[in-house]
C-alpha cells in the first residue's frame, strides 16, 4: 500500500489518534455544558464522524499486520502497551459501527430537561467510547484494568443520568457493585496468568507456561469477571435494572456494544493469553451460556416494561454468544481446530448481529419514549399508525432478532446449529451425546425469542392505542431516523451478504487458532462453511426468490382480479363495540410462558375476592436469584457489619481504651 | 440441467395446484369417516375462486403490515415448496436453503401471521397470535430435532441430500427414524392446526388458534392465507415423505420418465397421508390449550429419543 507508507499510516496509530479525538470532543462539550443545541448539533455529529472513521480504520486493521506500541502514558516503570490484532480490530469495528448509529441518533435525541447537563453527558459518553476502544487496544494488564475501570465508571455515570430518581440511583449502585466484583476477578486472573514472572504485559503472559490447575484458575476467574459484565448467571441481576435506567442511546451503547467487551475479554484470555484451553472449560462455558440464554428469554417474555424486556433479551443473546465461546474452547481443547474456527466465526458473527439489532431496538424504544412518555407496554399500542418510520425500521430489527431468514440473526443461528451438529464427532463418550441436545435448547431459545419479539412489536406498534394520548405521538426526527436506518441497513446487509464479513472474521481464527476455512468462503453468495454437500445457505438468492414470488403473486392477483378494497369497522365476529382494553396486554401475552415455565419465576399475585366492588388484579414476577443468592449474601454482610459495629460505642473513653490496647499490643510485638 | 429445471418448475406448479386438492381430500375423508355427506374434493378451489373475486373489506385501522402479510406468508410457503423434494431430488434451488432455513422460513410465515393478527387489535386476533406463537416455540425445537436426527444419519442438513441418501439405503426399519417419524407426525398435527391441537372446522372463537388469526381477513387476502395454509400442509406432508418414505422419489439428474412415474407415486402417498390425517382427526378429541405443551413435549421427547438411539446404536 504505497499511499499508506507515504503518509505513515498504520491502523493502530490511527486508532490511538481517534481515541484522543473522542476525548477532546468530550472535553469540548464541557465548554457550554447547558447548551443543548451546541452539544447535540456539534459534538455528537462530530463524534459520529469519528465513529465512522473508527469503523473504516478497524476494517482495514483486520487484514493489516499486527502492530504494537509502547506509549508514554502510565507509571514511570509501567508504561501502557497497545496492540491491534485481528480480534481487537473486529471488536473495534463493532464499536465504531455501533457507536456511529447511536451517536447519530443521540444527536437528535437529547433535549432540555431534568438530569445531568447535556455537556456532561456528552463528556461521559465520549469517555465511555474512548475507554472501550482502549480496552480493545490494551496489551498489558495495567492498561487493560485502567481502561476497564474507566469504562465501568463512565457507564455508571451515564446510567445515573436521571440521578434524582431513587430507583435509578439504586440500579446504578447495583451495577457499580457487580462491575467491581467482576473487575476483581479479572485482576486476579491476570495475577495468575503472569505465572511468577511478575511481568504484566500480555506478551509475557503468552510466553509464560501455565500448568493446568493454574490455567484453569485463571480461566474461571476471567469467566467470573467477564461473565459479570456480560450478565451470565448468576451475576445477571444488574442488567435488567441498569439498562432500562439509562437514557435510550446509552442503553443501546451498553447493550449493543459494551456487553461485547466481555466476549472479547474471554476470547482474549482463553485463546490468546492461555492459548491451550482445556475441553471441559468449554463444556462449562457452554452449559452456563445456554442456561443464561434460556433464563434470559423466559424472563424477557413476561416483562411489561419495554426496556426491561430488551435487557433480558440481551442476557439471552450474550448467553448464546458465550455458548459459542464454549463450543470454540471445547473444539480447541479436543484439537479440532477447523471446527473451533467455525464456532469462533459463529460467535463473532452473533456479536456483530446483536450489536445491530439490539441497538436498533433500544433506540426505537427511545423514540417511542420521547413521543409518548411511556415505557410501560400496558399503555402503548397502535404506534405503527402514528410513527410509521420508527415502526418500519423497528420491524426489521424485530424480525432480525427473532432469527428469521434472510436477516442477520438467522445467519448466526444457522452457523451455531451447524457447529452443534458436529459435536457428535468429539472424541469423548457421553459428551458427544449430551451436547447435540444443546442444539435443541438453542432451537427452543430462538423460537422463544420469536415469541418475545412478536409480543414486543405487537404490543407497542400494532393494535389499538391503549391510551387516548397516544394519538398525539409524532414520528422521530430525521437524525433519529438516520441512526435507526443505519442499523436496519446493517441487519439486512449482514443477513444477505454474510460471506464478505466471514472472510474478514476468518483472519481472527487464522491468528488465534491457526485454522482457516480454506476455500469454503470462495463463493460470495453461497454460505457453506463445511462443504457444499453438507450444508449451504444462499441468503441473497433466498431474499431475491422470496421477493420475486411476492412481486409475481401481487401482480397476478392484481391482474386477474379487479375487486377493490373497502374500509369498515373491524368485524370481530360481530361482537361490536370493540375497545382497546379487549386486546391482549403484555401480561396476557406472557401468560402461557408464566404457566409453562412456572418454576423459573417467583410470582406474587393479588387476586380480588369474588364480591369485591373495586377489584384489583396484580401480578409481580421476581427473579429467584435474589432469594437464592443475593439476599442471603446481603443479610450475611449486614450481620457481620453489625457485629463489627459493636466496637463502635460512640464514647471517647472507649476509643481511648482501644488506642491504649493497640499500643500495648504493638509494644508486646516489638519487644 | 434442463431436466432439473423442469423438475423444479413441475414440483412448484404441482405443489401450488395439488395443495388445495389435498385439503379437499382430507375434508372428504373426514366427512366419510364421520358419516356426513362429503363436500366435493374441488371445494377449496371454488372457495378460492369466489374469494378472489370479492371486494376486500379491511378494518378502518388496518395498517400496511396487515395488507402485505398475506403475500409474504403465501410466498414463504411457495419458496418452501420449491426446496422440498417431492417428485425428484434434482432441485437446482435446493442448495439455497437447507432444512434449517426451511424451518426458519416456516417461522417467518408464522411471525407475519401473528403480527397481522395483532394489527387490528381485536380480542380474538391477539389471543390467536399468542397461542400460535406458543405452539410455534414448542413445535420448532421438536421439528429441528427430527431434522438433526436425519442429518446426523446422512451427514447433511440439505433436505435433498438427506432424502437422496435415504432412497439409496436398503429397505429396513431404522429405530432412530421410527422415533423421529412419530415426533414429526405430532409436530405436523400441531403446526397445521389439526385436531388434537386446533380444529380447522371450529366455529367457536375461544377455541380457535389459526382461524382466530384470520378472522379479520376477507376476499383475496383470506384466499391467499388459506391457500398458504393448504400449501403448508402439503409442504409438511412432502417433508415427511422425503424423510421417512422417500422410495419412489426420482434420484439425481434422471430423465423425464422417472419424473413422470414419480408423480403418481407421490399422489398415492399423499392420498394415504390424507386418509391418515382424517382418521386421526376423527378418532381424537381436541385438547385443552394447556394440554398442548404436554402433547408437543411428547413430540420433543420422541425426537430426542430418536437422536439418542442413533448416537447409541449408530443406526
Amino acid at each position: 500500500m504505497p499511499w499508506s507508507t507515504w503518509i505513515g499510516y498504520s491502523p493502530i496509530d490511527a486508532t490511538l489518534v481517534l481515541i484522543g479525538v473522542w476525548l477532546l470532543l468530550g472535553v469540548a462539550g464541557l465548554i457550554a455544558p447547558r447548551n443543548t443545541r451546541f452539544v447535540a448539533h456539534v459534538i455528537f455529529p462530530l463524534g459520529a464522524l469519528v465513529c465512522l472513521a473508527m469503523l473504516v480504520n478497524a476494517v482495514i486493521g483486520i487484514a493489516a499486520p499486527v502492530e504494537a506500541r509502547v506509549m508514554l502514558l502510565g507509571l514511570p516503570d509501567l508504561p501502557f502497551h497497545a496492540r491491534q490484532d485481528a480480534l481487537a480490530s473486529v471488536f473495534l469495528a463493532l464499536l465504531g459501527g455501533g457507536s456511529f448509529g447511536i451517536s447519530l441518533f443521540a444527536a437528535g435525541y437529547f433535549r432540555d430537561g431534568p438530569g445531568a447537563a447535556p455537556g456532561l453527558l456528552g463528556f461521559q459518553y465520549h469517555v465511555f467510547l474512548a475507554s472501550m476502544a482502549a480496552v480493545l487496544l490494551a496489551d498489558d494488564a495495567y492498561a487493560f484494568m485502567v481502561a476497564w475501570e474507566a469504562m465501568a465508571l463512565a457507564s455508571y455515570f451515564l446510567v445515573v443520568t436521571q440521578h434524582k430518581v431513587p430507583a435509578i440511583r439504586r440500579a446504578g449502585f447495583l451495577y457499580l457493585l457487580i462491575a467491581h466484583l467482576g473487575a476483581l476477578g479479572i485482576l486476579l486472573s491476570f495475577g495468575v496468568l503472569q505465572g511468577g514472572s511478575w511481568q504484566f504485559t500480555f506478551e509475557a503472559m503468552r510466553a509464560a507456561s501455565h500448568p493446568a490447575p493454574w490455567a484453569s484458575a485463571a480461566f474461571f476467574l476471567a469467566l467470573l469477571g467477564f461473565g459479570a459484565k456480560a450478565g451470565l448467571l448468576p451475576l445477571h441481576v444488574w442488567l435488567p435494572e441498569a439498562h432500562p435506567a439509562a437514557p435510550s442511546p446509552v442503553s443501546a451503547l451498553l447493550s449493543g456494544v459494551m456487553l461485547k467487551m466481555a466476549v472479547y475479554g474471554t476470547l482474549r484470555v482463553a485463546l490468546d493469553l492461555i492459548s491451550e484451553p482445556l475441553w471441559w472449560w468449554g463444556l462449562v462455558t457452554l452449559a452456563l451460556g445456554l442456561a443464561t440464554a434460556l433464563f434470559g428469554v423466559v424472563f424477557a417474555a413476561v416483562q411489561t416494561d419495554m426496556k426491561r424486556l430488551l435487557a433480558y433479551s440481551s442476557i439471552e443473546n450474550l448467553g448464546i454468544a458465550f455458548s459459542g465461546v464454549g463450543l470454540t474452547l471445547m473444539f480447541r481443547g479436543f484439537g479440532l481446530d477447523a471446527l473451533a474456527a467455525i464456532a469462533l466465526l459463529a460467535t463473532l458473527y452473533h456479536c456483530l448481529n446483536h450489536a445491530c439489532y439490539k441497538s436498533l431496538l433500544f433506540l426505537a424504544t427511545g423514540s417511542v419514549l420521547h413521543a409518548t412518555g411511556e415505557r410501560n407496554l400496558g399503555k402503548l399500542g397502535g404506534l405503527i399508525r402514528y410513527m410509521p418510520w420508527v415502526a418500519g425500521l423497528a420491524l426489521v430489527g424485530t424480525l432480525a432478532i427473532a432469527g428469521l431468514p434472510p436477516l442477520n440473526g438467522f445467519v448466526g443461528e444457522w452457523l451455531l446449529l451447524q457447529v452443534f451438529l458436529f459435536t457428535a464427532s468429539v472424541p469423548q463418550p457421553f459428551i458427544d451425546m449430551l451436547v447435540p441436545l444443546g442444539a435443541a435448547l438453542l432451537a427452543l431459545i430462538t423460537a422463544l425469542s420469536a415469541y418475545v419479539m412478536v409480543k414486543f412489536y405487537g404490543v407497542i406498534f400494532l393494535g389499538r392505542p391503549r391510551e387516548p394520548a397516544l394519538a398525539a405521538a409524532r414520528d422521530a426526527g430525521w437524525l433519529e431516523r438516520l441512526g435507526l436506518g443505519w442499523f436496519a441497513l446493517a441487519c439486512v446487509l449482514l443477513g444477505v451478504l454474510p460471506v464478505f464479513v466471514l472472510r474478514l472474521l476468518e483472519l481472527v481464527s487464522v491468528q488465534l487458532l491457526d485454522a482457516t476455512l480454506g476455500d469454503r468462503l470462495e463463493s460470495w453468495w453461497l454460505l457453506s462453511p463445511i462443504s457444499a454437500e453438507r450444508a449451504s445457505y444462499g441468503p441473497i438468492v433466498f431474499l431475491l426468490g422470496l421477493a420475486g414470488v411476492v412481486v409475481v403473486t401481487t401482480l397476478v392477483v392484481r391482474h386477474y382480479y379487479h375487486a377493490g378494497v373497502r374500509r369498515g369497522p373491524a368485524w370481530d365476529c360481530g361482537f361490536g363495540r370493540l375497545d382497546s382494553r379487549m386486546q391482549d396486554t403484555a401480561e396476557g401475552f406472557g401468560q402461557p410462558i408464566r404457566r409453562i415455565f412456572a418454576p423459573f419465576f417467583v410470582i406474587t399475585r393479588t387476586v380480588p375476592a369474588p364480591l369485591d366492588t373495586a377489584p384489583v388484579y396484580a401480578v409481580q414476577i421476581d427473579d429467584p436469584f435474589w432469594g437464592w443468592l443475593f439476599r442471603p449474601i446481603g443479610r450475611t454482610v449486614q450481620g457481620i457489619a453489625n457485629l463489627v459495629a459493636r466496637l463502635q460505642r460512640g464514647r471517647i473513653s472507649t476509643y481511648l481504651l482501644y488506642s491504649f490496647l493497640t499500643l500495648l499490643g504493638l509494644l508486646v510485638l516489638v519487644l | 440441467m434442463i431436466v432439473a429445471a423442469t423438475n423444479q418448475l413441475f414440483e412448484l406448479v404441482l405443489a401450488l395446484l395439488a395443495a388445495p386438492l389435498l385439503l379437499g381430500w382430507v375434508n372428504k375423508c373426514r366427512a366419510w369417516l364421520q358419516n356426513r355427506s362429503a363436500p366435493s374434493i374441488w371445494l377449496p378451489y371454488r372457495n378460492f375462486h369466489k374469494l378472489f373475486h370479492k371486494d376486500a373489506l379491511l378494518a378502518d385501522n388496518a395498517s400496511l403490515l396487515f395488507r402485505t402479510a398475506p403475500y409474504i406468508v403465501f410466498s414463504s410457503m411457495v419458496v418452501a415448496a420449491a426446496i422440498i423434494p417431492s417428485v425428484g431430488t434434482a432441485l437446482p434451488s435446493a442448495f439455497v436453503a437447507d432444512a434449517i432455513a426451511l424451518v426458519g422460513l416456516f417461522a417467518t410465515a408464522r411471525v407475519f401471521i401473528a403480527l397481522a393478527a395483532m394489527d387490528i387489535g381485536t380480542a380474538f386476533g391477539t389471543l390467536g397470535a399468542r397461542r400460535e406463537m406458543m405452539i410455534g416455540f414448542l413445535a420448532e425445537p421438536a421439528l429441528l430435532m427430527v431434522i438433526f436426527t436425519a442429518s446426523l444419519i446422512s451427514s447433511s442438513t440439505s433436505l435433498v441430500a438427506i432424502s437422496d441418501a435415504f432412497v439409496s439405503r436398503e429397505l429396513a426399519i431404522y429405530p432412530s427414524l421410527a422415533f423421529a417419524a412419530v415426533a414429526f407426525l405430532l409436530v405436523l398435527l400441531a403446526e397445521n392446526a389439526r385436531i388434537p391441537v386446533d380444529n380447522p372446522a371450529t366455529h367457536l372463537e375461544l377455541t380457535m388458534i389459526h382461524e382466530a388469526m384470520l378472522l379479520e381477513y376477507s376476499a383475496r387476502h383470506l384466499a391467499l392465507m388459506e391457500w398458504a395454509a393448504a400449501l403448508k400442509l402439503f409442504n409438511y406432508a412432502a417433508i415427511g415423505i422425503a424423510l421417512f418414505v422417500p422410495w419412489g422419489i426420482a434420484r439425481g439428474d434422471v430423465g423425464y420418465v422417472e419424473l413422470l412415474t414419480g408423480a403418481p407415486i407421490l399422489a398415492v402417498k399423499l392420498m394415504i397421508f390424507g386418509t391418515g390425517i382424517a382418521l386421526i382427526e376423527t378418532l381424537s378429541a381436541k385438547l385443552r390449550i394447556f394440554r398442548a405443551p404436554e402433547f408437543l413435549a411428547t413430540a420433543f421427547l420422541f425426537a430426542v429419543l430418536g437422536m439418542l438411539v442413533h448416537l447409541l446404536l449408530g443406526s
